[in-house]
């Protein structure tokens, strides 16, 4: 079941005659010539589509919260600032069909009542900027962008706007400020963006993927949407797989299949490189909890883990995971754990705003740490300590950030944390280019 | 360097770009003229961000203020060619270290120097959002991809025709 990437290999969808040619925009004119804001926000609703930037909040609630004060202007902003380690799926879907966003665009603005809406997408990926810019000029030439669109008496102007490199544009409100021009620290919260977003005003800020989904639940209905997945994990969603596996790439699946069917199937990432064994699995991005093999595969319980929202996080953090944004990162038993952990704590030290000291300081902590620990200076006390700062920081910053800085940190210590004692142990073995631990009657088995 | 003023169409797109935001909004567009500036004159010198300010109608700390927050903007000089490869952990486990170590040497510098020709400079960056095509850096806007060392070696002879 493919929904948003089902003519993505087609040649020349990314102009707007292919991608008419195969249904494309059929959405834009269901939407506002057969329905009120309303009701797209209702089928929204009945889809149980939930944000695909992360946090998996309900899609539809978050609409419903934001304000209509009379004569206020109201924004929706696209989040496309995809820095998250792992995850490169909404880089793909622009890339390769940058319609399938706009046409989302234009029936998610039309829903909130927003008559400018903006696609913030991170400055890197200026080649993509281009592609996105190209595709809105050929939908302002259709009449599908502009004033009066289709004669419906709806206007829109959408922007692409560049970020300027810093992972931290994409937390929401860090991703108004800079949008608003200025250097990228999230704002405390309440007020939350639905009341006072961008310039004080209401704003959505949603991510690529759960855009882009929402033309094919205007055209299904939310009810045919919820009927694929399970439970509160309805429809698909984008996977970036990378790491160890036959196949990296980005692929769409639908919620419920089994993480095993996941990594081994043909259809997907088609199993682990040959001659090697999975050892180690990042599910939702850098940002969560790493899982060793055993556990990734099934539950702490013993139940097949699925991809889904709930059967990821099955466990809690003693045993279990998140989806996040579906990074899926896969490691065979040459990948050293110590030295993973190492860059992902350096990405949080780089990309902390700053503005709270649990979070500043305790990523510079945590990262001048590890790296000693994996140059063969660390000391055995330093595993407990690591595990103190994590602490330290979760729950007490103004941002998400902290947190995700955190979680990686102590998970790796909580699963792998004879990888970190051989490190401080024998620091002339660890110390070798390409050496890894090798934990005796490893269970990584296929 | 010659006098800093931005070619007439670059003026244009200015203009166009400024009319993107709401009347008394218009700081938002810092970002995108920073890259227009820095795609002109390869690095944000002070002088670029003075008259990006001047632009703008902002003062120039307001400029540096931003600038200094965002990795992309080079604030120091830079080489003909930036490089900017991703040192984040799904790289690496895509053999990164191996190819970055190789492009090191091939050039005779380290990360955060510039050769001494001035054709190229090497950065290190985070997560480029292309983990699964890995390893990959990036010049200007372009991405190099599934980089291997020969691959390194064909672009590196390329750019230095
Ligand atoms: C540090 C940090 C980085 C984030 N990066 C992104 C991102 O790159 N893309 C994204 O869509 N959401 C990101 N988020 C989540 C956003 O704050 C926000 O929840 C999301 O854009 C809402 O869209 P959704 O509900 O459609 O997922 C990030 C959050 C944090 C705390
Ligand atoms: S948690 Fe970190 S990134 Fe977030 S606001 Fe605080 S210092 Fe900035
Ligand atoms: S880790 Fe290198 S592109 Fe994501």
């Amino acid at each position: 079941m493919k929904i948003l990437t089902e003519h993505i290999d087609v040649p020349n969808i990314d102009t707007i005659d292919v991608f008419m040619k195969h249904g494309g925009y059929s959405a834009v004119k269901k939407a506002l010539k057969k329905m009120s804001p309303d009701e797209v926000t209702e089928e929204v609703k009945k889809s149980g589509l939930r944000g695909r930037g992360g946090a998996g909040f309900p899609m539809g609630m978050k609409w419903s919260f934001l304000a209509k004060p009379e004569g206020v202007p109201r924004y929706l902003v696209c989040n496309a600032d995809e820095s998250e380690p792992g995850t490169f799926k909404d880089h793909y879907l622009m890339w390769k069909s940058p319609h399938t966003l706009i046409e989302g665009m234009i029936v998610s603005s039309f829903a909130l009542g927003a008559n400018t809406s903006y696609i913030y997408v991170r400055g890197e990926l200026m080649y993509v900027i281009a592609i996105l810019e190209k595709a809105i000029q050929e939908a302002y030439d259709k009449g599908l962008l502009g004033k009066n669109i289709l004669g419906s008496g709806y206007d829109l102007d959408l922007f692409v706007q560049p970020g300027g490199g810093a992972y931290i544009c994409g937390e929401e409100t860090a991703l108004l400020e800079s949008l608003e021009g200025k250097r990228g620290n999230p704002r405390n919260k309440p007020p939350f963006p639905a009341v006072k977003g961008l310039w004080q005003c209401p704003t959505v800020v949603n991510n690529v993927e759960s855009i882009a989904a929402t033309s094919w639940i205007v055209n299904n209905g939310g009810d045919a949407y919820a009927a694929i997945g399970v439970g509160r994990s309805t429809g698909t969603k984008l996977i970036s797989a990378s790491g160890h596996i036959k196949k990296p790439g980005v692929y769409e699946i639908p919620l419920g299949i089994t993480v095993e069917d996941f990594i081994y199937s043909d259809e997907w990432c088609g199993g682990i490189r040959d001659g090697h064994k999975l050892k180690a699995v990042v599910a939702g991005g850098s940002s969560v909890p790493i899982l060793p093999a055993e556990l990734i595969i099934t539950t702490a319980a013993g139940e097949k883990r699925l991809m889904t929202y709930e059967s990821l996080s099955d466990g809690g953090f003693v045993s279990g995971t998140m989806l996040g944004s579906g990074g899926f990162v896969v490691m065979d038993e040459t990948a050293c754990i110590v030295h993973n952990t190492l860059t992902f704590a350096k990405f949080y030290h780089h990309e902390s705003c700053g503005q709270c000291s649990p979070c500043r300081e305790g990523t510079g902590w945590m990262d001048k740490v590890i790296n000693r620990i994996e140059h063969g200076q660390g000391r055995i006390e330093d595993i407990d300590l690591l595990v103190d700062v994590a602490k330290k920081i979760e729950g007490n910053t103004i941002c998400p950030l902290g947190d995700a800085a955190a979680w990686p940190v102590a998970a790796a210590i909580r699963h792998f944390r004879d990888e970190f004692e051989w490190h401080i142990e024998h620091p002339e073995l660890a110390t070798k280019p390409g050496a890894v631990f090798m934990r005796k009657g490893a269970s990584w088995t296929k | 360097m010659s006098k800093i003023v931005f070619p007439a169409e670059t003026l244009e797109l200015v203009k166009k770009i400024i009319a993107r935001y709401p009347e008394g909004k218009q700081k938002s567009a810092i970002l995108p003229i920073l890259h227009l500036a820095q795609a002109e004159w390869k690095w944000c010198s002070p002088e670029v961000m003075d008259y990006v300010g001047t632009l703008m109608s902002i003062s120039p700390i307001e400029v540096y203020e931003v600038a200094s927050f965002y990795t992309m903007f080079h604030l120091e000089p830079v080489g003909e060619h930036v490089i900017e490869y991703c040192r984040t952990g799904p790289c690496c486990l895509m053999g990164g270290v191996e190819v970055y170590d190789h492009l090191k040497k091939r050039l005779k510098i380290n990360t955060g120097e510039t050769t001494k020709d001035g054709k190229f400079t090497i950065k290190e960056v985070e997560c480029l959002a292309a983990c699964g095509w890995g390893p990959v850096f990036q010049i200007r806007e372009k991405y190099y991809m599934h980089l291997t060392n020969e691959k390194v070696d064909q672009i590196i002879d390329e750019l230095s025709k």
